[in-house]
């Protein structure tokens, strides 16, 4: 993002928003409330309820004991604070810290890759020339592909006899604890999910009207001139909603360290494993404060970025206008 | 999508605060009385069981449903990954329903379902504990109660290069580590075997490293957890016991890549030839003994007790056991049913079928099924010493922070005094709580 575009975003939040219609007779928002209300019931209910119940099990801490005369579990459950003040000391602290950095890098540095890929293969398939829809297709097959799919492959990939230690002529141990574990993470994401990002910058760029280019080329614009001042500012709405999108999923990459990686592996944990590891084995209030935790986490990351760089989310045509 | 949500996170919240502060106060649940269940209900159940993949089940159960018109069985598969059978036991068990009748769970749960209440404990009269294998049987048990019926059983086997230890000189199978070592050498100085590795077991950081480490110790005259049920792995035994890995991996006699090893990557380098010793379950033996060319060793290798520091090692305890579910319905047919899938004479042609090791002692000792199995004595005596891992009732915690601690130790992260130390507190704080 270069700072002129957020400079440019700044200004736009202070103006008054013209997509929105002038004014709304009296009766008109009732009467939409009313045709409304069975979606947001559905809403409530499947969004709602258990965003709530998850945030009540995170209050909750429960203490268990075996009774010595029968051996069986006696859990006693108090509402306290435990479970988010225990995520700041101590072991689980170190874990929280550790887990927190691994999902912050991974969504900084592959967001980074993937964009700069993603509008790499747009403008390439935005190309007209010979088999266009063969590259097209191409380009979408790891986007098609499940994830838990793409990270099998990865494995084998990057098992120690795989064909990532032949064609590197040595022998890497990627899925032990280590950096380049966590390198082969984000090579496996970034080979998945930047036709996601190309995908959607290609349906801005074919938007472009072509005379903008032709005139830009009358005044003797070069190529990287054209790119930075036309093709950029123009795709810019479609590119912000991808890079957002990308960075919601990638803050809560859970799939594809699971099963590239292993579960248990510190180099690679990230928040939604580490809520996964505590389910497991049964301590559901810690885990319900992990994922509250990470639920805030993202909340703040999409509202400063949407605040930064007006991310046209709701389709109010905040970015558009102007153009 | 779940960006949109992030929306509405401030509002939540307050709302939700408002609401758990006003309903403040304390809940109690658990501890009831550990007496057998009743079994009284007949009719149609369930059997919960892990993706079968020998394809057997469904017609011991079609056997069953033949004779039993009103008390129909129905075969639940659950994902064929051990965790997610767990999680979806647990989940079942949790929400009290009663869709699964009788649970096959591995023999580590067996602890954690019973002290929670998920299973009902069985009338011990009604099952013939004294004719199956002592450790098999023990794992069925729970406090001296027992709540599950023992089904299937595993032991952690050596696998050997014969052909190569013959060409060596060397005529029998290693019985401690050292030996293992001077034969590993020995092969290894003969042409063209310069670059075998010497020994694999499982070493990557999951439940086959728990098995790894725990065998280690156990072999080494050590425990990681004693009759007490206190963990005791500040001992020098101990010590010698994970040294044996941390050595063999440093030294490079196990090979580098072995760190990254499952049972499937493991049979895979052995089946290539590329291993003298390896260390893995029964299942193999099928696999390796294969003729269609999958094997490049077939014919070539043999099986015995894993070796330990003064002698045979005490192998880790691997199967299943059957348990009946506390909320199910029906339970008496579901009683009969375990008996029935349990007998003898079932689990004879299990084994004939699926080449899954019963717990019948007598059955190890059929001369038609020795000829068929032929690892079947080596794996009598292996798991005449086998071991169960720590009947831990937080086994969840328990094997996280072993492997933890193990992966430490391995990786050269930790000294194996420190990683030891470290678990030896670790499990203290799991099994004090």
């Amino acid at each position: 993002m270069t700072t002129t575009t957020s400079v440019e975003a700044a200004a736009t939040g202070e103006k008054p928003q013209p997509g929105r219609p002038p004014g709304r007779k009296e009766g008109v928002g009732r009467f939409a409330v009313l045709l409304l209300s069975p979606s947001l019931l559905v809403l409530l209910l499947v969004i709602g309820y258990p965003i709530v119940s998850a945030l009540r099990l995170s209050f909750v801490k429960t203490t268990d004991g075996v009774n010595p005369d029968t051996g069986l579990v006696e859990h006693t459950s108090v509402f306290s604070l435990d479970n988010y003040t225990n995520i700041f000391k101590g072991e689980t602290g170190a874990a929280f810290r550790n887990a927190f950095w691994n999902t912050t890098s991974f969504t900084i540095v592959t967001v980074i890759l993937e964009t700069t890929i993603g509008v790499c293969m747009a403008l390439v398939m935005n190309r007209a020339f010979k088999g266009r829809g063969l590259v097209r297709a191409s380009i979408l097959v790891p986007w098609a592909i499940p994830t838990a799919i793409s990270a099998l492959l990865w494995r084998w990939i990057f098992s120690s006899q795989g064909i990532a230690n032949d064609l590197l002529g040595r022998t890497v141990l990627w899925s032990a604890e280590g950096f380049q574990s966590w390198l082969s993470v984000v090579i496996a994401d970034t080979w998945k999910t930047a036709p996601f990002i190309g995908l959607l910058v290609l349906a801005g760029l074919q938007v472009i009207p072509a005379e903008v280019y032709e005139a830009a080329k009358m005044d003797g614009s070069g190529a990287w001139r054209t790119f930075f001042r036309i093709t950029i500012p123009l795709v810019k709405p479609a590119l912000v909603v991808a890079v957002l999108f990308r960075m919601l999923d990638v803050l809560r990459m859970f799939d594809l360290p699971f099963v590239l990686v292993g579960p248990q592996k510190k180099s690679t944990q990230t928040l939604s494993l580490l809520a996964y590891n505590d389910m497991t084995n049964l301590h559901y209030g810690p885990a319900a404060a992990y994922a509250t935790i990470l639920f805030i986490y993202v909340a703040v990351v999409a509202y400063v970025f949407v605040r930064l760089l007006g991310a046209d989310i709701v389709g109010r045509g905040v970015a558009a206008k102007g153009r | 999508m779940r960006g949109r949500r992030g929306f509405a996170a401030p509002i939540a919240v307050a709302g939700v605060l408002t609401v758990l502060l006003a309903g403040c106060g304390g809940s109690k649940s658990g501890g009831s009385s550990a007496t057998p269940g009743a079994f009284g209900g007949k009719g149609a159940f369930t059997f919960a069981t892990g993706k079968d993949t020998s394809g057997y089940l469904p017609s011991a159960v079609e056997k069953w449903n033949s004779s039993h018109a009103n008390e129909q069985v129905r075969l639940i598969e659950l994902p064929e990954s051990a965790d997610q059978q767990r999680q979806q036991m647990i989940q079942n068990a949790q929400t009290k329903s009663d869709a699964y009748t009788i649970l096959n769970v591995d023999v580590v749960w067996t602890a954690e379902f019973a002290a929670n209440g998920w299973i009902e404990q069985l009338p011990a009269d009604q099952f013939p504990t004294d004719k199956i294998l002592k450790g098999p049987a023990a794992t069925a048990k729970y406090f001296n109660k027992l709540y599950a019926a023992p089904y299937l059983t595993d032991a952690g086997l050596l696998y050997y290069r014969k052909d190569l230890l013959d060409a060596a000189g060397i005529t029998s199978a290693p019985k401690t580590w050292d030996d293992m070592k001077t034969a590993c050498q020995k092969v290894q100085a003969q042409p063209g075997n310069a670059s075998l590795g010497c020994y694999a077991g499982q070493f990557e950081k999951y439940e086959g490293l728990t098995c790894n480490f725990s065998e280690a110790i156990d072999s080494a005259g050590a425990q990681v957890i004693d009759d007490q049920g206190k963990p005791v792995l500040n001992t020098p035994a101990a010590k010698s016991g994970l040294d044996f890995l941390v050595d063999g991996l440093k030294s490079g006699l196990f090979p580098k890549d072995s760190i990254t090893y499952k049972e499937e990557e493991g049979r895979r380098a052995f089946q290539d030839g590329k291993l003298i010793f390896h260390r893995n379950w029964p299942y193999v033996y099928g696999k390796a003994s294969a003729t269609d060319g999958s094997s490049k060793i077939a014919g070539k290798f043999g099986v015995a007790q894993i070796p330990g520091l003064s002698g045979a090692g005490k192998p880790t305890l691997g199967g299943h056991n059957l348990a009946i579910s506390k909320f199910a319905k029906n339970k008496g047919s579901a009683l009969e049913f375990l008996k029935f899938l349990t007998s003898e004479a079932e689990e004879k042609t299990h084994l004939q079928k699926t080449s899954e090791a019963p717990v019948w002692a007598s059955l190890y000792d059929d001369p038609d099924l020795i000829k068929q199995f032929g690892y079947l004595p080596t794996l009598k005596g292996s798991l005449d010493g086998a071991i169960g891992r720590p009947a831990i009732v937080k086994y969840g915690d328990a094997t996280t922070a072993i492997q933890e601690e193990a992966y430490a130790a391995l990786t050269g992260t930790k000294t194996s005094d420190q990683a030891l130390k470290d678990l030896q507190a670790k499990l203290t704080t799991i099994i004090g709580k």
